[in-house]
């Protein structure tokens, strides 16, 4: 075995291990071996059964090979994941995973995502471990099933396995008889424990995996199909539409109901405690009685919200808990240079441009949700808690919506679905969020401060890091019932579980928080809010979009400092060969370092490995400034991505380049609007984000494959670096450091200008 | 009674005359491809063609309408045969989530309508108030550009950004 067979070799052995699912503490620290092991991530804790640990991917938490794949004896497969589509792409890159392993044409294969009545129980959608949880599962499971099927069929045929060959459920002996999936499955039972190894085949031989399967989803949403739960239509359906507190913690006085019972087609009021809810025959009807009853519902006022201009203040002060996630100490050369600085992100949203909805249907003491919800078992079981109804008889169906980037309104429309469909058993009823609903009511991303020193030795190298960082939670998942807003709005309120840290080494604020740099000296301090001046939870990369953001700008400082070229500097100070591969790809693709150019043009570098364990991204970015202004416009990018096992490249291209867009709009424009009363950002010229003038002119994606290693996780990866990255830019166009978010506008001119 | 000819068919509905054009198309024709975003006219998911112009069809009542023809995604093709943009649309893979997709095409269709050769600042101004949260936009650009025969990237190094990019092996 030569040395590259080596590699592969022990890239497949870590395929079939892969971890995915990261298990990364146990439950009782210290007795390990008695403990079962616990998956972090975001939402519940996840127990893996002792025995399990070793599965691939979600295969740890849903051993059974047919909970995965069904196979009927007329020979009809049948693939299921527990992940959802959230317009990422990852339905169709799942199913090239299933369809490699079992030797078949995609088209050939039925597929369902997240159903409680269906499908194996993959928690959350959310951090990018789609393909890691779920793909490492179905790889692994398909090989199986491929494996148990080929050997039925070598007992019957009285031939060797290895002497089959298998395509499109057909497996055909050399002789030319045939044995077909169906006709196999029927001496197999797969309703069995997956193994550990699977007969995974050698990714050279790949067909589906690794080619850029157009998304099956997409024609559909071109022609008009109804592709989405707000484009439901079920017989009988009814119209909902929700009045919601004008602040938190606000209690419904008064409201005219008897007034807006006579509006054309009002069918019923709901109202429980502070729940507020009106449904009518027709979806227009439905929307002005809900304006005439949100116009005629008297509220107290409600707790009031901190003062954005000291809210950053605050934070230290409400982070009580202090968590200690790196502490590395050994011997250096002496500092020459120490260089510290602050880094801000205000709260930002999620602003899905179609807002949540969900139908629900209540028939014979059953319950059923349509939702575009990240997380269908953790929705069913805040949904049985909140209603007190068994678990089993509420399903909840994955149903598209629109994109969400993480913990938006999904879950809380679904609550208020259910509900008001228990109040009018027997008819459906769909509820949309309407616009300034999704956006005041979000769950925002938390406020966030970051603080960093660092030294330098007399050859430019770093001797001590030390960093800190403040924010509350970015994981308000539902763990209990009091997670589903609706639920806090009753006249018997449920109570929200208590805000727990996310743990390294995924973070929840601290995510990405410890530099993947060598360096000899590290400390990182997590100081975390268990309080939340405002609604706060998950929006895609969670704290890693400030983290990178500030250990790449400090990079760039540091850089300067030692009088280096900032793309040199990180290369000294990485050992990882896969970062080292993708820095020098994007900035050999970048043509770096670039030539004098034109005055206000800035060019800038950033790179991360997400979560210091999924993809890397490294991007070379260059920007234009008005000065007079302070309008930044990202011009073009060229970045360079390794993601593991490449699935679907233009999948990965396109979540890059949309990672890309959408942290440019982050980083630059965003920033929640609100006052000591109010939430004020309540549409979209009150929350402007990136519009067509904005958009680069070219955005070049680079992709690294790793032929037989773990599928990393991509869609999330691209935040922080794009962030970094803006910021030296910014730096290299005005020679200011810009270190509050977002970056451009009226700031950046009073800098410019100061 | 509203009289509407959307998509070449003549509809006569018993529905109040305020009822914004989006809700008349949704619900009482089953047309699903125009979303409501925002009810505010700020966001383009809802855009349709009425007369010859791209509307937001969240703000406009039917009553409103009079003679003009309303023209809306589902007239242009189907996934058998899908027309010029939704077919560039779907080569360029253009679209996350997908929610905004219907109002671009159907603005950009009102541009190319007019102007079949629009150049990329003409593109982009027009395209200005539909919003996009995935950050598909450099697609979307691509896709239109393709069938108005304009130049990938504008002014500067070609690049469609579906096709860009370079794979590596290792």
């Amino acid at each position: 075995m030569n040395a590259k067979d080596d590699d592969l070799a022990k890239g497949r052995r870590r395929f079939m291990m892969s971890g995915a699912l990261v298990v990364s503490f146990s439950l009782l620290p210290g007795v390990k071996t008695l403990a079962q092991e616990v998956i972090a991530d975001e939402g519940a804790a996840v127990h893996v059964a002792k025995g399990l640990d070793a599965l691939a991917g979600s295969l740890k938490t849903n051993p059974f090979l047919d909970a995965w794949i069904k196979i009927t004896p007329s020979g009809q497969v049948t693939v299921f994941t527990g992940k959802v589509e959230l317009g990422t792409g990852v339905r169709t890159a799942l199913l090239q995973v299933a369809a490699e392993e079992l030797n078949m044409a995609p088209s050939l294969i039925t597929f369902i995502t997240a159903d409680t009545g269906l499908s194996p129980d993959e928690g959350l959608t959310a951090g990018s471990h789609t393909l890691a949880d779920s793909g490492s599962a179905l790889l692994n499971a398909a090989a199986q099933v491929r494996g148990l099927l080929v050997d039925a069929a070598a007992k019957r045929l009285g031939v060797d396995s290895a002497s089959l060959h298998v395509k499109d459920a057909k497996i055909t002996a050399p002789d030319g008889r045939v044995v077909t999936y169906g006709d196999a499955v029927q001496s197999v039972d797969l309703h069995r424990n997956a193994t550990p190894t699977s007969p995974l085949k050698d990714p050279q031989t790949f067909q589906v995996i690794g080619t850029s399967m157009p998304r099956l989803d997409i024609p559909g949403k071109l022609t008009g199909g109804a592709s989405y739960v707000q484009d439901m239509h079920l017989p009988n359906m009814v119209h909902a539409r929700v009045v919601l507190p004008p602040s938190y913690d606000a209690t419904l006085l008064d409201a005219n109901e008897a007034e807006v019972m006579k509006m054309p087609g009002v069918v019923k009021i709901v109202r429980d405690g502070n729940l507020l809810a009106v449904v009518a025959t027709g979806e227009w009807q439905a929307v002005l009685a809900q304006r005439a009853l949100s116009a005629g519902s008297r509220w107290s006022p409600g707790r009031a919200l901190p003062d954005p201009n000291t809210v950053h203040q605050e934070l230290k002060v409400l982070a009580t808990q202090h968590i200690e996630i790196a502490n590395k100490q050994a011997p250096a050369a002496p500092a020459v240079k120490t260089l510290s600085a602050t880094y801000i992100k205000r709260y930002l949203m999620h602003g899905s441009i179609g807002p949540s909805c969900s139908v629900a249907q209540f028939d014979n003491d059953a319950l059923t949700v349509w939702t575009h919800s990240q997380g269908v078992y953790p929705l069913r079981d805040g949904l049985a808690e909140m209603l007190s109804m068994p678990k089993e008889k509420i399903r909840c169906i994955h149903t598209e919506g629109s994109g969400c980037y993480g913990h938006n309104g999904a879950d809380d429309v679904a609550a208020h679905a259910a509900l008001i469909a228990v109040a009018l058993p027997g008819r459906a009823v769909r509820v949309q969020w309407m616009r300034d609903q999704e956006h005041t009511w979000d769950h925002f991303t938390p406020a966030m401060i970051t603080e960093v020193a660092a030294s330098l030795d007399e050859q430019g190298q770093i001797v001590d890091w030390k960093y800190a960082l403040w924010s509350s939670s970015h994981n308000e998942r539902i763990v209990n019932a009091g997670r589903l807003m609706p639920a806090t709005l009753l006249a018997k309120p449920f109570i929200s579980a208590p805000s727990e840290p996310m743990v390294q080494p995924e973070g929840g604020g601290d995510r990405n928080a410890i530099p993947l740099y060598s360096l000899p000296n590290v400390y990182v301090m997590n100081n975390f809010s268990p309080t939340m001046p405002l609604h706060t939870s998950a929006l895609r990369s969670l704290g890693a979009h400030t983290n990178v953001f500030a250990i790449e700008s400090f990079m760039d400082e540091l850089a300067f400092a030692a009088h280096m070229d900032p793309v040199e500097f990180r290369l000294k100070h990485l050992q990882d060969p896969r970062a080292q591969d993708v820095i020098r790809l994007a900035a050999k693709q970048f043509g770096w370092p670039r030539p004098p150019r034109r005055p206000d043009r800035g060019v800038g570098f950033a790179f991360a490995k997400y979560k210091n364990l999924m993809a890397y991204v490294a991007l070379a970015v260059e920007i234009s400034v008005e000065r007079e202004t302070g309008r930044v416009r990202l011009e073009s990018a060229e970045v360079a991505v390794d993601t593991g096992q490449i699935v679907n490249p233009d999948g990965i291209r396109n979540q890059i380049e949309g990672g890309i867009l959408q942290s440019s709009s982050w980083t630059l424009y965003e920033e929640l609007k609100y006052d000591t009363t109010q939430i004020r950002s309540f549409d979209w010229s009150s929350y402007p984000i990136l519009r067509f003038s904005a958009v680069p002119t070219s955005v070049r994606v680079h992709l690294i494959d790793r032929p037989g290693t773990p599928f990393l996780g991509t869609a999330e990866a691209s935040m922080g670096p794009t962030a970094g990255a803006l910021a030296n830019a910014l730096f290299d166009a005005t020679g200011k450091r810009l270190r509050q978010m977002p970056l451009g506008g009226d700031s950046l001119r009073q800098q410019i200008e100061a | 009674m509203i009289q509407l000819t959307v998509n070449g068919v003549q509809d006569a509905l018993d529905i109040d005359p305020s009822t914004p054009l989006l809700y008349a198309l949704r619900n009482d024709l089953q047309l699903h491809g125009a979303k409501f975003g925002c009810g505010l006219g700020q966001c383009g998911a809802c855009t349709v063609i009425v007369g010859d112009r791209a509307v937001f069809s969240c703000l406009l009542p039917v009553s409103a309408i009079g003679n003009r023809t309303v023209r809306t995604i589902e007239s242009l093709g189907t996934i058998e045969h899908p027309g010029a943009l939704q077919k560039a649309f779907i080569e360029h893979q253009a679209a996350q989530c997908g929610y905004c997709i219907a109002g671009m095409v159907m603005r950009a269709q009102a541009l190319l309508d007019r102007n079949a050769h629009p150049t990329e600042a003409q593109l982009r101004e027009h395209m200005e108030p539909n919003l996009c949260r995935c950050g598909t936009h450099i697609r979307i650009l691509a896709a239109i550009r393709q069938v108005a025969g304009l130049v990938d990237g504008g002014t500067d190094t070609a690049a469609s950004g579906a096709r860009s990019g370079t794979g590596v092996s290792q």
